[in-house]
């Protein structure tokens, strides 16, 4: 459960306090600021965009760990939108003759104890899994991105009230956090979905406002304003465009730990009851079966690892080059 | 330096109140009040609704809310955070009894992340060969992806039931504490491991450090003798978030291993929608993050005789 770490991940190594610099920077409200020196002085200088798309396609021939991790996020989508295409078994109705099959050329994950094919389990529940994972980093994204935008374009005491409360929310466990938000919203897929997304929302917050804030005080942007560019032609011309970059790696990295969350969350029983299936949920219906079948337990939680993976992965291809762009 | 210390502690209390604050009104705000959820709790025999009027009246539910949020603050400032509504413990109280058991719980896990993490990023950062480097230094980003759910579980399978080496369940001795220990230990031995790999690149860079090489200290002598100790400190930065990591972990572990501990009362908690321990619980979480920050901030300059914390704060 790293989940609120990972999210400082977002240039750590810009982070780091460098120990030549007299300087130790404050826990407490550094946890909720530490985007800003990261952030600060990346130009917008961009190379004209067919050079761009060869150097995208150059890195990406250069790093085949990239494109698994793309082909593996790409092949769990289709099995949300088109599972039938993936397996010929039905996911709720089992064959009794065929129960707690190890896997094999039939089965490829083995069936569970209602004779149930596990693979196309997990196939269909990626649907349930991945709409959860979505709804949770769109609240994240939307709720975070509007208050992190409102506390670096209003400043003053907005700000400060904005980001007090968004140190407060990164100084509770994220899925404490959750669980909290889960007894007053109830279970089911959907509540978890929202909690594990307002959970989410003081990271985006926290790099909305610095990507704000630095757009905002660039020198073109200060132009723009005593050309009388109005407050929202600043914001959609040049902050949203410039905040994208970062903001999407941050989602892409959500993406991943929401994966994580909302599974650990449906494992600990608040998601959707029994005959859904969601990855988490699966995993925790073969907890009864660890001696007879490891598959149950092993298989589905190879598929969220692997999916967490390749997000994280995808998340880091985004920073490259937002980092060496200086 | 006292003065630093009080004023981070005033902090530390602001953001206290701020926890137990936002936490009252996510929790009280929203509809269902804690009368109505007992009330709720068997739907055959539906509870009498002047009960339940009496029951609110007696809880203080009846008053406008910013009345039962100061009565609750004062209540809260005495360390009284309400009855839990399962059993008619305090709600403090049933934390209490079982946070022993997490505190052992995440020590060891701690212990063991530390000592996984660094050994990672020392072998990462010492081994000649490439491949060795960068098998050692891709394990980091897999521990992290991995759910914790799955990791204890798949212990569980293997030492448990297959080497039947340890206990699968329950809370006797150090020999069941193991494998949970280890299900928390992977995830947080993961992110110290690729805070530490980076630090420790960065450091390595360092112009003293070459200084050190040409003096003609060994690989050993300079790494543990004097890059490490530098290399740490981004590390300890995090520590205050690794920490509360460790107590979300142990929700994960305890349920898996089925131990007691405030992982698994904060589960059953949730379960029967138990408001006041699970407030208390959520206010335990902020406080042991201010704590962890204050005690890492005193033992920087102990770690970075440069850093003074204390200068810093009157300047």
């Amino acid at each position: 459960m790293s989940q609120q770490l990972l999210r400082d991940s977002p240039g750590p190594a810009a982070d780091a306090p460098d120990p030549g610099r007299d300087e130790v920077r404050d826990p407490l409200s550094a946890a909720g600021r530490t985007a800003a020196p990261a952030a600060v002085g990346r130009g917008p200088a961009a190379p004209p965009a067919i050079a761009r798309l060869a150097r995208r396609a150059r890195v990406l021939l250069k790093s085949p760990g990239l494109v698994l991790a793309v082909l593996v996020i790409a092949v769990v989508i289709l099995w949300a939108v088109i599972p039938g295409a993936f397996t010929q078994w039905p996911p709720d109705t089992g064959v009794p003759s065929a129960r707690l099959k190890p896997p094999s050329a039939e089965h490829w994950f083995g069936t569970d104890s209602l004779g149930r094919d596990l693979f196309s389990r997990v196939v269909h529940g990626s649907a349930t899994s991945l709409a959860a994972t979505a709804v949770a980093v769109a609240v994240g994204l939307v709720a975070g991105s509007l208050l992190g935008l409102l506390a670096g374009f209003l400043r003053g005491w907005v700000d400060d009230a904005i980001m007090r409360v968004m140190d407060v929310l990164l100084a509770i466990p994220s899925l404490l956090l959750s669980l909290a938000l889960i007894t007053v919203l109830g279970f089911g897929t959907v509540n978890i979905a929202i909690a594990v997304g307002i959970a989410s929302v003081a990271n985006f917050a926290r790099i909305m406002r610095a990507e704000s804030l630095r757009v905002g005080s660039a020198v073109y942007v200060e132009a723009a304003r005593s050309s009388g560019v109005r407050w929202h032609g600043i914001l959609l011309r040049h902050v949203l465009p410039n905040a994208a970059g970062p903001v999407l790696a941050l989602s892409a990295l959500e993406f991943g730990m929401a994966v994580l969350s909302i599974s650990s969350l449906s494992f600990l029983g608040f998601g959707a009851p029994p005959p859904a299936a969601e990855w988490g949920s699966l995993v925790a219906g073969g907890r009864d079966y660890l001696v007879a079948a490891w598959w149950l337990v092993t298989l589905p939680g190879l598929v969220i690892a692997a999916v967490v993976l390749s997000t994280n992965r995808i998340s880091h291809a985004f920073q490259d080059p937002e980092r060496n762009r200086t | 330096m006292i003065r630093y210390v009080g004023r981070r502690l005033l902090q530390g209390a602001f953001v206290l109140w701020a926890a137990y604050t936002v936490s009252f009104l996510i929790l009280y705000l929203l509809p269902g009040d804690a009368v109505s959820i007992m009330a709720s709790g068997d739907e055959q025999n539906s509870v009498d609704p002047a009960l339940v009027a009496k029951l609110r009246s007696e809880y203080g539910l009846d008053r406008p809310l910013h009345e039962q949020y100061v009565i609750a603050l004062f209540k809260a400032l005495q360390l009284d955070f309400g009855v839990s509504i399962k059993n008619g413990v305090a709600a403090t109280q049933a934390v209490a009894e079982v946070l022993p058991e997490t505190i052992k719980l995440a020590a060891a896990g701690f212990a063991l992340a530390v000592l996984l993490g660094s050994a990672l990023a020392i072998a990462a950062s010492f081994s000649r060969n490439r491949w060795v480097r960068q098998l050692v230094a891709s394990l980091p980003p897999l521990g992290i992806a991995v759910p914790t759910f799955w990791i204890g579980l798949l212990l569980l399978q293997f030492f448990s039931f297959r080497l039947r080496l340890f206990p699968a369940l329950g809370n006797d001795g150090a020999q069941s504490l193991v494998l949970p220990a280890l299900t928390l230990a992977i995830p947080t031995s993961a992110v110290i491991a690729q805070l530490l790999i980076r630090s420790l690149h960065q450091t390595l860079g360092e112009p003293y450090i070459e200084q050190i090489r040409a003096k003609g200290a060994s690989d050993a002598l300079i790494h543990f003798g004097h890059a490490l100790r530098n290399a740490a400190i981004p590390t300890l930065t995090m520590l205050g978030i690794l920490v509360g990591n460790l107590l979300a972990g142990a929700v994960v572990s305890e349920t898996v291993f089925s131990r007691t501990g405030i992982g698994r009362l904060t589960v059953t908690a949730v379960n029967s929608r138990d408001i006041p321990v699970v407030q208390t619980l959520v206010v335990l979480a902020a406080a042991i993050f201010v704590i962890t920050s204050l005690i890492v901030d005193l033992i920087y300059p102990l770690v970075d005789p440069r850093i003074n914390t204390a200068a810093r704060a009157t300047a």
